[in-house]
Order: C-alpha cells, then structure tokens, then sequence
C-alpha cells in the first residue's frame, strides 16, 4: 500500500478523480448557497420543495433538467469556435486546482509548483479568451458586446489582481503556494496584517474577474440578455455556470491561502500551535466559506457599475495603489 | 522521471481533464436529449426581432488601446516577481533600480490616462 501512493501515476490518477468530484461538488454547494442567501437577503424563501427539506435537490433538479435540453448552435454562429468555448472556461477553472494546497505536504496538494501563484494567475486568464471566443463565434451583436467588455474587464483587473500578488511575494520570498503558507506559520500572523492592502485590491480584482456584481458588465441582463452567454443553451450553458461556481471557489482559495494563513487554522500562529495535517482542509474550507459569503453578500447588496466607471476604477486607482503598495513593501523590507 | 518532468505531466493532465470533462458530460447529453431542428429556432436572438445586419458588427477602438495599455503592464508584472523573490539578497541597488523602472511605467500610465483612454464619449 505504502509502495503504491508513492507511485507518480496513481497518484495522479487519484488526484484527478478528486478534482473531477471536487469541482462539480463544489459548485452544487456555491450554488446551493448563492440561491438561499439571496433569498433571506430579499426576504424570500428561495429554493423549498426540491428534495423535500429546505430545496437542498435544487441545483440537481436543474442540473437534470439541463440534460435533456436541446443543444442549439445557431446557423450563423461560427460552429468550431463556439462548440469549444466552454472547455476553455472549465480547463481554466480545473487547472486552477492543481496548486491549492489543502494541508502541509505533498500529498494534501495536487502539485506544489515552484511557481504556484504565477501559475494560478496565468491560467486564470485562459479562461478570459474562452468568454472572448463565445462573444465572438455567436454572431450576436449583444454577445459580441458583451464579449468585448469581458475581455476589457478581465485584462483591466488582472493587473491589480498580478500587482497586489507582488507584495505577498515580497513577504514569503516564494511563488509557491505551500511556501506562501509556511512563510505565515513563520511570520506568526496571516499576511493580510502586513498587506491589508493587497487584500482588500485582491479581492477587488477577483470579483471583477468572476464578472460578479457590481462588476457583471459583461452579462447585465437588463441591456445584454446575459452578454456573452445570449446564444448558449443546454450543457454548454451550464459549463459556464460550472466554471463560475469553481472559479469563486479557487479564488476564494487563493485568496485564504495568500492572505488569511490558508491551511493553518486561524490563529494558530499566534499561540505557537502545531497544525495536525489532517484538519488543514477543514481550516481552507472554513476560510473559503467565509469569504464566498462576501462575494455572494456583495452580489446582493451594490449596484452595477457603469462600464467607463469600471475601467476608471481599474486603472486610475487600482493599478497605482497595487504600484505603490509593491513600492512600500519593498522599502520596508529591505530597510527593516 | 524528475520533478522537473513530473510537474508538467501533472498540469498537463489536468487540462486534459478539464477538456475530457465537459466532452464527457455533452456526449452523455446527446443520448438523452431532443433533437427538432426547425429553421426559426437557428435563428440569431434578439428579443423576438428577426436580426438585422450583420453579427459581427464594428467594434469599439477602445477596447484594443485597452489591451495594449495590459500587454505593457503585464511584461512589467513578469520583470518584477523574480526580483521580488530575491530582494532580500539583492538589498539596496535592487530598490533603487525597481522604484526607477515603476517610476518610469507610472509616467506611461499618467501619459495614457491624460490623452484620455479613459474617456468615455
């Protein structure tokens, strides 16, 4: 047994099992939850008769019904292009797993890259030409917008978003993921003391990326009829909910793990605690959870920004903060 | 194998899984769903209205400045995480050579902003 989990390949057969249950799990529960919070926040019910209690057979119910849709490409669409950009979007959104690390170790992480964050942050944006080639190949001038306001968002906040990384790089002195994470366990305090700033533009940055309110420009239902996703019916729909759903789950994890100590449960640091291996997925999940209610808390709570608002915010403030928080904390490193 | 070899199949087969995933999913879907094709359902959507014109019509201008304002400063991004890395060793003359070379990108942006990429008419 022991000789077999040192194996490469079954390893990563293994691993790819759990992500391939992971991602689809995942988003049933943020979708799950999205619905119901929603809900309370507009005082409704939400969700009630699916599964008898509480509506919990909801998303499963929708998830069947998608099943049986019709799969339509509309005759002038350009069929290639539109066929595969989906897969584009959820190989975006599975990658993204590969360099969270849910505990200590080599084996609670899928693969602890050397250059873990630089990773994440490169394979998110491969999703971006999946949105740009659904706008694009539906020959609909309202996915055709919506498409290109994607793309201009997307690249406006990946900056922030690239800028804000630098200053917890700087800390940890490591891209990798499960480095980032020692390097707070060493520090004694979760680098969102030291670099509140770059939360607060990180998290900024990953609504934006998400197109989630206020940042859902690209599909404002009431001016696009959902922007890029017009055309789209049935499954292929679906995977773009998918990747949404995986991708507030990875950023929420990225996120927990470069700023609030990730796997290591909450002040841990502080009082000198050793971290059992076992409960540092149980600490990610917590930390992720709370921050996925923010996102959805935000959703429900501003308006939309106007689309001049929106790269105005990204590159009159965002980008000069994230400029001059790389400057601060490099002065005080190298000085104290 | 090295590690070297072996972090590249791992990402590898992961975008392969991402890929295998959705073709796997449609596949099981084309054997439960209808298929009725009449002409108006390939019709392009438009709120009811039949579609005038072309798809895919003139774009914006804006939206290529944007993305060449991001090439710039995403080069920039790549030039500064390896220095970030190795500040510590590389101490003072490291600072004073970044702060210079952002100083420089910012002058770009300012330049950007005044011509006025960011108005909206």
């Amino acid at each position: 047994m022991e000789s077999l989990l040192e194996n490469f390949w079954i390893v990563l057969v293994l691993k790819l099992l759990t992500v391939a249950l992971l991602v689809p799990v995942a988003g049933l529960i943020i979708g799950y939850a999205e619905l119901k919070i929603s809900a309370h926040m507009q005082a409704r019910v939400g969700p009630y008769f699916a599964g008898g209690r509480y509506g919990w057979a909801q998303l499963i119910a929708d998830g069947v019904k998608f099943f049986q849709k019709e799969d339509i490409i509309p005759a002038e669409a350009d069929r290639p292009v539109f066929k595969y950009a989906p897969i584009l979007v959820l190989i975006s959104a599975v990658s993204l797993f590969v360099v969270i690390p849910f505990g200590p170790g080599d084996a609670l992480v899928v693969r602890n890259l050397d250059l873990g964050i630089f990773f994440a942050l490169a394979i998110s944006s491969v999703g971006t030409i999946g949105v740009l080639m659904a706008g694009w190949s539906s020959a609909n001038k309202y996915s055709l917008i919506g498409g290109l306001r994607a793309a201009g968002q997307l690249i406006a906040y990946e900056l922030p978003m690239v800028l804000s990384v630098i200053g917890v790089v700087i800390l940890a002195e490591t891209m990798s993921l499960n480095g980032i994470v020692e390097a707070q366990i060493e520090w004694g305090m979760p680098f969102v003391i030291p670099q509140a700033v770059a939360f607060v533009v990180f998290f900024i940055a990953a609504l934006a990326e998400m197109s989630r309110i206020p940042f859902d420009m690209p599909i404002a239902e009431s001016e696009l009829t959902t922007g890029y996703l017009t055309e789209y019916t049935g499954f292929r729909f679906l995977f773009f909910f998918l990747g949404e759903f995986a991708n507030m789950f990875t950023f929420a994890a990225i996120a927990a793990t470069l700023f609030l100590g990730g796997y290591a449960p909450a002040g841990a640091e502080v009082f000198g605690i050793t971290i059992p291996g076992l409960t540092g997925p149980i600490w990610l999940s917590l930390k992720i959870g709370v921050l996925v209610f923010v996102m959805i808390w935000t959703r429900w709570t501003w308006p939309r920004l106007r689309e001049d608002q929106l790269q105005t915010f990204a590159w009159k403030w965002l980008v000069p903060i994230g400029l001059a928080n790389i400057v601060v904390t490099a002065v005080m490193k190298v000085l104290f | 194998m090295t590690e070297y070899f072996q972090d590249y199949i791992t990402v590898g087969a992961f975008i392969g899984l991402g890929a295998v995933l959705v073709l796997a999913m449609l596949g099981v879907a084309s054997l439960l769903r209808p298929s009725n094709p009449t002409k108006a359902k390939y019709l392009t959507y438009e709120c009811g209205v039949d579609p005038v014109g072309d798809g895919w019509a003139q774009s914006h201008v804006r939206y290529y400045i944007f993305g060449l304002l991001f090439v710039i400063f995403d080069v920039e991004a790549v030039f500064i995480f390896p220095w970030a890395i190795k500040l510590e060793e590389l101490g003072m003359f490291g600072l004073v050579e970044m702060v210079v070379f952002i100083a420089i990108l910012t002058v770009g942006l300012v330049y950007a902003i005044r011509k006025g990429v960011l108005k909206w008419e």
